[in-house]
This record gives C-alpha cells, structure tokens and sequence, in this order.
C-alpha cells in the first residue's frame, strides 16, 4: 500500500528539491550527495543542472563568444533553456512522482538577470510557469571564500563568472568580486522574499550534508520509495 | 516616433524620441502580408525614405536554430514562446533601434502581435505574453490584413499545394485531421487579433480583395505619417480623426496595472 502523502503547493505527486548559491559556494558537490542519499534509499530520483539543454548550448556558447548577447538575449536564452529543460526533463518526473533535484532553478536567472540590470518583475512573469519547490537550499558564503577556493581548485574564472560584460572592472579578480557581491545581495534578498532555507556553507561538506539530510527528512518521512511502488501491484 | 514601449523598457535602450518609423503588417500566411510589405517597400523608396525590412525569425542570434527545431517538431509551448522572444529581443536591439535611430522607417512583417497570439492560442495567459514582449517600441502604425479562412486556405493549397504544419497549429493536437486543425487553429488566433486590436491600435484592412485594392488603402493609411496627402486623403483623415491613429491608444501597461 503506498502511505498517504502530504500534497505540496506545486500540486505533483513528486518532490522539487533546489540547490542555489554562488560558484564555489558547494551546493553541486552537496546536490550530488544528497542524490546519492536517497538513491540509496530507494527513492526514485531525476537529477538536473542549469544550463546543460541541446536546444540552446550551441547559441549561448556562440553568443558568449562572439560577444552577440545583450543583457536582455542573455536573459531570454536562458529562460528558453530553462523552458526546455522543465517542459521536457523536470516535469515529467515531478508528476511520476520523483525526487526531482535541480542544481540551479529560477533563481539563478533571478540573481543573474538583476545583476545585469533586467527589471526583476519582468523577469520573474517570465519563470511564471515554474511552480515553488518544495525545499530551496541557499548555500550562503562570503565571496572571498568562494575565490579562494577558486584559487585553490586552480580553475580559471571565466568571462561571465566575472561579469566581465558589465564592464565594472578590467581586472578579472577584481570585476568577479564585484559582480559575486551583487549575486549575493540578490541571493540575499531572495533567501527572505522566497522562503529559502539557508545554509552556512562555510563549514566542513560532512556537516552541511549532515544539516541537509536533517532538514530533508520531514519532507520525505511519508514519501514512497521504489519499493512500496513494487509492493503495491 | 515616441520611443515609448508597451511595458518595463530594456536595459541599455535609449527610450527618448527615435528619428525614424515604424511600420507593422500583420496578418496570417495567405493574407498577402508579404507581397504587400514589399509594395510598400518600394513605394517608399520611391519617395525617398530609407526602409529596413523585419520579420520573424530573421535574427542572427537564433533564426537556424529555431529553424532546426521546428523541423523536429521538438518544441514545447512556453520554450516557442521565449525562442521566439530571444529572436525578437535581438532584432529589436540590433536592427530595429538603431535603424530607427538613424531616421530609417523600419517596416516589420508581423511583430509581437502574432508572438502572443500564438502562445496564447497555446495555453500562455494574455498577462504573461503582454509583460513578456512589454519591452517592445509601440510602433507608429499596425496594419492588420484580415483575410477569412477559406480565402487563406485557399491561398495556401494555391501556394505549397498543402496546409503547413505550424500554420495548422498541429502541435495543438486540436484535430488530427489537418484541415480541420487548420481551422481551430486559425479560429483561435482571430479570437486574440480580435482581442488585440483596440488596445493596441490596428487598422483592420480587408484582406479578401486583390493586392491591389489592399496596396491603395495601405498608402492611404500610411501616407500621413509623411505628412502626405495622397488620393483620397479627406476621406482617411476622417477615420484617422475616429481614433484611428496609434498615438492615441492607451498604452496596454496601464490597463494590466
């Protein structure tokens, strides 16, 4: 018998889980940890990244390199990606009733498009169609951090990464910084207005993973498991 | 032209005053939208005036591959809806503005006007589909050429000899019959045109007639916005001065609130 389960606001028999927060911040290393979890448990579950749909990879890759996108096409390519990618990979799952984890969601383009000087009540008409996920994870941590351990991994900050196309610094160090403080202060304002559960992931991935499969648990305690499906028939 | 915009303008764009004009024609395939845009064309060339033309699907940044998918039939509604938006932001920026900025009357073969249409015909909300192109310059004038739906299917098996796939609105799964899809298609883009037309100022052209009858009241329709009189001028300042004319119209924003 599959146990009675509360109904979430997005109305799907699935689970919406979000993971947000600067570059660096941990919360794909984490996302992934957390899959891995409820695999294990036997939950059924769709893993999803930002930005990684057939559709639009070419033109947003072209249109970054040649320098071809405004603030306003850089923002609609990813709203069409992201369309893609919800129509086509998030929604189904969520109403067959997975554990949907998405690394990145509206969010991401909330924060980004904001800092690009988009009008934030257009941009979030556009995302209407993108309903509320049950658990937003923010990764909250200082910039300084997060470009240190940029440093750290050795990996090149890239041309949009540092907002170089804002024009608010020649040097990359410097314009990343700027354009991550401006992320965070939308992340930061967002974390309030979108009932984001906040995370310092300052700490060790042990105990933010531990603080993450914590918070979880009463979202999934009368959730069904591969198993009671099979039971059931 | 005002160099107003329907809704929350761009970032980067100058919204003051543009030197130049914009000229819409919108209207179904079939309706003669095409050979009437290059008329006019040349009409106005012939005056003097510098035309860039505009369309759908003609930006650099995603015609092909928007191109590529439909050919797929890969495409979900709301992802149609922003390509083709990404399509229009692009031409609005890099063609539309600054031909208008350099005084050139710019003359766009559809507009968003069939954009909302089709992603409401869709399943989008009018809101969503208003907020989302309210970026767009409220343009000079909008023709719109009204053609009955046997006159475009006719027109249509005339031309290609069949019902194009889109066109039939066969994503809609309205009908798997062609034909009939075509018409329900068809239908419920005249309900939002239909919708469309007061707030955002069509002049409404009878489109069941020859190109030449539509071409005679096209010029005289356009003519006033050279300061022109052409043949027939009285009769046009009369309808002009009936609430013809697309200055006058409210901007939508405000009626959404």
């Amino acid at each position: 018998m599959i146990p009675e389960t509360p109904s979430p606001a997005h109305g799907y028999p699935g689970r919406l889980l979000v993971f947000e927060g600067l570059d660096g911040s941990g919360k794909s290393t984490q996302a992934r940890l957390i899959g891995k979890w409820l695999q294990s448990r036997d939950y059924r579950v769709f893993f999803t990244e930002w930005n990684s749909s057939d559709l639009t990879a070419d033109t947003i890759r072209r249109g970054k390199k040649r320098g071809l996108l405004t603030p306003t096409t850089f923002s609609l390519l990813h709203a069409t990606d992201f369309a893609d990618r919800f129509e086509r990979q998030i929604l189904p799952p969520l109403r067959a009733g997975y554990v949907v984890i998405c690394d990145r969601y509206v969010y991401t383009a909330f924060v980004r498009d904001a800092a690009r000087g988009c009008a934030p009540a257009w941009v979030r008409n556009i995302y209407r169609f993108a309903p509320k996920p049950d658990k937003t994870f923010y990764f909250q941590v200082p910039v300084q951090v997060t470009l240190a351990r940029k440093h750290a991994s050795r990996l090149k900050i890239s041309y949009y990464e540092a907002g170089m196309d804002l024009g608010l610094s020649d040097d990359v160090s410097d314009s990343y910084q700027r354009f991550q403080g401006r992320l965070k202060r939308e992340y930061d304002h967002l974390a309030r207005t979108d009932q984001f559960t906040v995370i310092d992931a300052g700490r060790s991935v042990e105990s933010v993973q531990n603080e993450l499969r914590k918070e979880l648990k009463p979202l999934l305690a009368k959730f069904p498991t591969v198993e009671h499906l099979i039971h059931d028939r | 032209m005002t160099g107003r915009t329907y809704g929350t303008p761009l970032p980067g764009m100058p919204g003051e005053k543009l030197a130049g004009k914009l000229i819409v024609i919108e209207g179904a395939d079939g309706s003669g939208r095409t050979t009437e845009v290059d008329q006019l064309k040349e009409w106005l060339e012939v005056q003097g005036h510098a035309v860039v033309d505009t369309g759908l699907r003609r930006s650099t940044l995603v015609s092909e591959r928007i191109d590529e998918a439909k050919q797929g039939h890969t495409l979900a509604p709301t992802t149609m809806a922003l390509f083709y938006a990404v399509d229009f932001a692009d031409q609005l920026e890099n063609k539309i503005v600054p031909a208008l900025s350099a005084g050139s009357t710019v003359l766009a073969d559809r507009y968003i006007y069939t954009l909302m249409a089709r992603a409401v015909a869709r399943g989008a909300s009018r809101e969503w589909a208003r907020e989302l192109y309210g970026f767009a310059l409220v343009p000079d004038l909008v023709m719109f050429l009204n053609a009955r739906p046997d006159i475009l299917l006719h027109r249509a098996i005339m031309k290609y000899g069949a019902l194009d796939y889109w066109e039939s609105g066969m994503d809609l799964c309205l009908s798997p019959d062609r034909f009939d899809s075509f018409f329900l298609y068809q239908a419920r883009l005249r309900e939002e045109f239909t919708w469309m037309a007061k707030p955002y100022g069509f002049h409404f052209i009878d489109a069941n007639r020859t190109p030449a009858a539509v071409h005679l009241d096209v010029k005289r329709i356009v003519a006033p916005l050279y300061n022109r009189a052409p043949e027939g001028a009285g009769r046009l300042l009369r309808r002009r001065a009936n609430g013809g004319a697309p200055t006058e119209t409210p901007a939508p924003r405000a009626a959404s609130g």
